[in-house]
């Protein structure tokens, strides 16, 4: 995600303790994670990772924002492609599945962590603070597409929710074993419904 | 004492709106003191209408109000015609207001037949500015601020250069947007929508139509009449000082699914999602309430 500078040693050790605290609530929930087990999982002390962040909650909260900006650079490489907003919709699928499928702790995290304690949230991620970086591309991709006549003009929201609340459902669905097929065998259907009732 | 400059007004296709805009303004005589005052619609001069139809008069500065109209003509002369007469004479040719210079509300009524003088709409007239680049000040606006006409006419007789832009408008008067000075700022800071109109809080940039970030103008730097200005009182600004003056519906907010179409002037949008996303997020109490709560 950093293109064009290369990142300092302090920079890769913060990245490192994102990402394994991120396997870690995901896989065993934000209260039974501890900082001594994230500490413990990145063999470091607990003292040192307090020098990375002040506490639990401060962590807990910027790994939103780097998943958010994970998937929003993601959405973005669709957003800068020369296709319609119908073949942009499959690509987004597509990636999100992926996403699911190959860093499920991503998805897991946003789904089972983030949506799930808004009383740790609350205070620094008010409204889209924490995921502006995967909103921003969201908004980029429904504003082309009105603009090209594509897609239908309606309120943001509605469309939103449609569009990302389906995957993330999907996503839960998969996450509690409840799915028959795999996701991937779900992605042109749900590409279909959701241009269906976003097209103009 | 060296000669005056003749100061010469005509009027094309025109609601009169820049005449009477510029004789509002609160120094009129002592401005027009430095010039022999050939023809102004709205004061006596020593010659007539006809003596201007008749070709018996001289320019150095020509100021053209309205839309160009290929066959307009007044007491049987042909306007255009008549506009070039005195623009080959001028060392400076002003187009006062939006007519005048992009074509503006009057082109709508035959968009192919009316423009502005060296403009129609963005494009340049090649013939046009061919001939008169050099001598040509843009100064579009529905109607024209008095005091951007009082500023060009007292740089050039005081032998000022006066830098202008890609469409001949002065930099000092158009390098801005009317966002510039804008008491309303604040709100636009932090993303907080005014609510209707005439109020004195919030922003009328996300509902209202406010064109303010995209209009070129200095409406917020020199105030109209001394005192304020449109998006100040809370209206929206209509963007009358660009070439696609006028647009459609102009107090509402053109959006794409909640997300305005048009972009403050060269942020990309990208960008301009991102802040804003995070300058919602924040409740700023102070901004939300009414400055003064006359219920109490």
């Amino acid at each position: 995600m950093h293109k064009g500078y290369v990142l300092t040693k302090k920079e890769l050790k913060r990245e490192s303790i994102l990402k394994t605290a991120l396997k870690l609530f995901s896989a065993h929930g934000f209260h039974k994670t501890t900082i001594p087990d994230i500490a413990n999982a990145l063999n470091m002390s607990v003292g040192n990772l307090y020098n990375y962040f002040k506490s639990k909650d401060i962590l807990a909260k910027e790994i939103i924002k780097y998943t958010s900006e994970v998937l929003g650079q993601e959405i973005q490489k669709v957003n800068l492609q020369n296709i319609s907003s119908k073949e942009k919709i499959k690509k987004i699928v597509e990636l999100y599945f992926k996403m699911a499928k190959e860093k499920p702790e991503m998805i897991e995290y946003f789904l089972r962590v983030y949506l799930s304690h808004r009383e740790v949230f609350n205070d620094g991620c008010e409204g889209m603070l924490c995921v502006s970086g995967f909103v921003t591309e969201i908004m980029i991709f429904f504003d082309n597409g009105v603009e090209s006549g594509e897609l239908r003009n309606q309120d943001f929201f509605s469309a939103f929710g449609l569009f990302m609340g389906y995957l993330g459902g999907m996503v839960f669905l998969k996450g509690e074993n409840i799915l028959p097929k795999k996701l991937d065998e779900y992605i042109d259907d749900i590409s279909e419904n959701i241009y269906n009732a976003l097209k103009a | 004492m060296a000669r005056k400059p003749k100061l010469l007004w005509i009027q094309s296709l025109t609601c009169n709106g820049n005449s009477h805009s510029f004789f509002n303004h609160s120094n009129l005589f002592s401005i027009l003191s430095h010039f022999e005052l050939i023809y102004f619609p709205l004061i006596e001069t020593k010659y007539s209408l006809e003596d201007v139809l008749r070709k018996k008069v001289h320019s150095d500065i020509l100021i053209i109000e309205g839309a160009i109209k290929e066959d307009l003509t007044k007491g049987g002369v042909n306007i255009k015609e008549l506009i070039h007469h005195y623009a080959k004479e001028s060392r400076y040719i002003i187009t006062a207001g939006t007519c005048a210079t992009f074509g503006g509300i009057f082109k709508q009524s035959e968009p192919e037949k009316i423009s502005g003088f060296a403009f129609d709409k963005e494009n340049e007239k090649e013939d046009i500015l061919s001939l008169y680049e050099h001598r040509l000040i843009s100064l579009p606006g529905c109607p024209i601020h008095p005091k951007w006409l009082s500023y060009v006419l007292l740089m050039i007789i005081n032998r000022r250069r006066i830098p202008l832009d890609e469409k001949n408008r002065p930099q000092e008067l158009y390098g801005f947007t009317v966002h510039t000075g804008c008491v309303r700022n604040e709100y636009f800071e932090w993303k907080i929508d005014t609510h209707g109109f005439g109020h004195k809080e919030g922003c009328s940039f996300y509902e209202n139509g406010c064109q303010g970030p995209f209009t070129h103008g200095s409406c917020n730097k020199i105030l109209w009449n001394d005192t304020s200005s449109k998006t100040v009182v809370g209206t929206p600004c209509f963007g009358c000082t660009e070439p696609d003056f006028p647009k459609e519906r102009l107090f509402s907010t053109k959006t794409n699914m909640g997300i305005p179409q048009k972009m403050p002037l060269g942020i990309p949008k990208r960008a301009y999602l991102t802040v804003t996303g995070i300058a919602k997020s924040f409740k700023i109490k102070r901004l939300e309430k009414k400055v003064i709560d006359y219920e109490k």
